[in-house]
């Protein structure tokens, strides 16, 4: 098989005394749906600010398509190709919905501070695709009729496909995402699924999620790593996960 | 045709387009006025200083409003484009005739400079966040004051003189331009009402291009969230030195117009009390509004001026009205009810 994405090697994080993370190895290859679960507290968002240099790894390497990003910081991670969404939900809240997506693709079109302030050509041709792309993505989630809206004032379902719609306009090959379907009616769910297929296949990227929905991950997910405590308590397919006694153990204990 | 006019009407657009119209309909008004009837003298000396203070404000506002760092020492900013002002005016006197160009040159170099103190200040400032960033621009706007205050500077035939100790400068037959506390004296009046509505405007269409531009999102993005501006490659330090920068340089230019249109002006003028007159004028005409910031300065600026007959009773007016103001604005219900007023309207509108 060809590198993979994203490959970890024996990743750990201490927050003082304590290993929140610890040895752990993940690798995701391109055109890949992958979950990550495990029980409250087990790590995983802490995994996903590791992969986002919102923290700092204590330990262990993160390479990006073969590119070593752990001595990057988070603009420069996005830049290499990582994107997320937050489990608490981030958006830019008094920015229009259209406006936090034309955010996200702040490196994707240029032009200078001259450019900017004598409204030249290069300026108008490039808010011209900026408006484009955005009401492409606002179009795959639905949400194109609320362009106007200010963010903060959408439901909460539609917040957390906003922030999956920012998080692409930055144009990465890998997508975080931290309990999507959260707080979504068993509908929505369905339609998230649908969404998440549909942009793997049409930006060929490949998806780290967390979640707790279980129908979802065992739905939409190729392998699953299951984490408890910080390492990895198992990995493999939907199949296997499900029937691990380990997992079945760490999720009803004993 | 049907996109430019659906363009036109877009919510955006009819406030950028009100701001413009607001500032351009109240100058032909006032300017009739002027020409057509007798209007009294502290009715016109108000005219420019004011125009000066909407700029300020509105230059303020980029930094509180849009960038969301609370900023104390903006006076200072003012002080630098006002100083620089009065020593390019007075040293080019000679050179150039014209006060147009000449007032021309002053506000430009005056914003210059002005906007070279903001970046040499933002580089320790942006370092901060929160109240620390108040603070210590709050620091700078004095140490800008007590700089300008000990400085002595005069000129003749042997060129610049310049002095931080005394003003025993040895200038046969010259002119002191700076002279420490007194500040600037017998300079040339060449600010005058037009200029200071044609500045307002280059304002506002500064701001604006700014603003509507992915540099403006990128600016309000880090002021909502930091780790989400991150997350989507945004560079939270460099769009704050943008706005920051771009502020000072708005301020320093207000400060040159208001300089020019005194004969003396003592760097005292510029001290905490402006910086914070600046931004009652911004939270007042709220955050990020620019139509509000207009209209709270000219308001707030005005009203004491009208309010002199009463003499020691005008602060205290001043401050009642301050207050009421900031309830009212604050208040949860007021917002609602004004919030159906504008559905209502939308509702009859063109777009939605």
């Amino acid at each position: 098989m060809n590198t993979p994405v994203l490959q970890i090697k024996n990743l750990g994080i201490d927050f003082g005394g304590l290993t929140a993370v610890n040895n752990l190895n993940m690798e995701v290859h391109a055109h890949e749906i992958i979950g990550l679960i495990g029980p409250n507290g087990a790590g995983k968002t802490t995994v996903f600010n590791m992969l986002t240099k919102v923290y700092d790894p204590s330990r262990g390497t993160i390479l990006l398509n073969g590119q070593d990003i752990a001595k990057m910081d988070t603009v420069a991670v996005n830049k290499a190709g990582i994107a997320r969404t937050f489990q608490n939900i981030r958006l830019f809240q008094n920015l229009s919905v259209i406006d936090n997506v034309k955010a996200g693709m702040n490196n994707q079109f240029v032009y200078s501070i001259a450019d900017m302030l004598f409204h030249t050509r290069k300026r108008r041709s490039n808010e011209e695709m900026i408006e484009e792309e955005a009401l492409k993505l606002l179009k795959i989630f639905h949400l194109d009729d609320l362009k106007d809206t200010e963010a903060g004032s959408l439901p909460y379902g539609a917040q957390r496909k906003l922030e999956i719609a920012r998080a692409l306009a930055s144009e990465p090959k890998l997508l975080l995402l931290d309990e999507p379907a959260a707080g979504m009616n068993p509908q929505e769910t369905e339609e998230l699924m649908e969404t998440i297929r549909f942009v793997r296949d049409t930006f060929d990227i490949c998806i780290l999620l967390i979640e707790h929905d279980m129908n979802l991950v065992m739905n939409i997910c190729e392998r699953i790593y299951v984490l408890n405590y910080g390492m990895l308590l198992a990995k493999g397919s939907p199949e296997e996960i499900r029937n691990n006694e380990k997992v079945i153990k760490a999720y009803l204990g004993d | 045709m049907k996109t430019i006019i659906n363009e036109l009407l877009h919510h955006r657009n009819r406030s950028r387009m009100l701001s413009f119209a607001l500032i351009i309909g109240s100058y032909l008004i006032i300017e009739f006025l002027m020409h057509s009837i007798r209007i009294s003298r502290l009715f016109t000396s108000m005219l420019v200083p004011c125009c000066c203070y909407i700029i300020l404000a509105l230059s303020l506002n980029l930094v509180v409003g849009f960038s969301g760092e609370l900023s104390l020492g903006h006076a200072g900013f003012m002080a630098v484009g006002a100083f620089t002002a009065i020593i390019v005016s007075g040293l080019s006197a000679k050179m150039i005739p014209d006060p147009v160009i000449r007032l021309f040159i002053s506000v430009l170099s005056g914003s210059i400079l002005s906007g070279l103190t903001g970046l040499l200040i933002s580089v320790p400032v942006l370092k901060l966040s929160g109240d620390y960033l108040a603070i210590v621009t709050l620091a700078f706007g004095q140490i800008i004051k007590s700089l300008i205050t000990n400085i002595y500077l005069g000129f003749d035939s042997n060129g610049l003189q310049l002095s931080f100790v005394t003003n025993e400068l040895n200038l046969e037959q010259g002119k002191m331009l700076l002279s420490g506390p007194m500040g600037a004296t017998d300079t040339a009046k060449i600010s005058n009402f037009s200029s200071g509505a044609l500045l307002i405007v280059i304002t506002l269409f500064v701001i604006y291009s700014l603003i509507d531009s992915k540099y403006g999102r990128a600016i309000m993005a880090a002021r909502d969230d930091r780790i989400a501006a991150e997350s989507i490659g945004i560079d939270i330090l460099r769009s704050k030195t943008l706005a920051f920068v771009a502020s000072s340089i708005l301020a320093g230019a207000a400060g040159a117009l208001y300089a020019l249109n005194y004969s003396t002006l003592q760097p005292a003028k510029f001290d905490f009390n402006t910086s914070i007159l600046a931004l009652v004028y911004v939270v007042f005409g709220g955050l990020g509004n620019i139509n509000g910031t207009i209209i709270a300065t000219t308001v707030l600026y005005v009203l004491p001026e009208l309010l002199r007959s009463l003499q020691d009773y005008r602060m205290l007016i001043y401050a009642i009205v301050l207050i009421i103001v900031m309830q009212l604005g604050s208040s949860v219900r007021l917002k609602r009810s004004m919030e159906k007023l504008k559905n209502r309207f939308s509702k009859k509108g063109v777009i939605r």
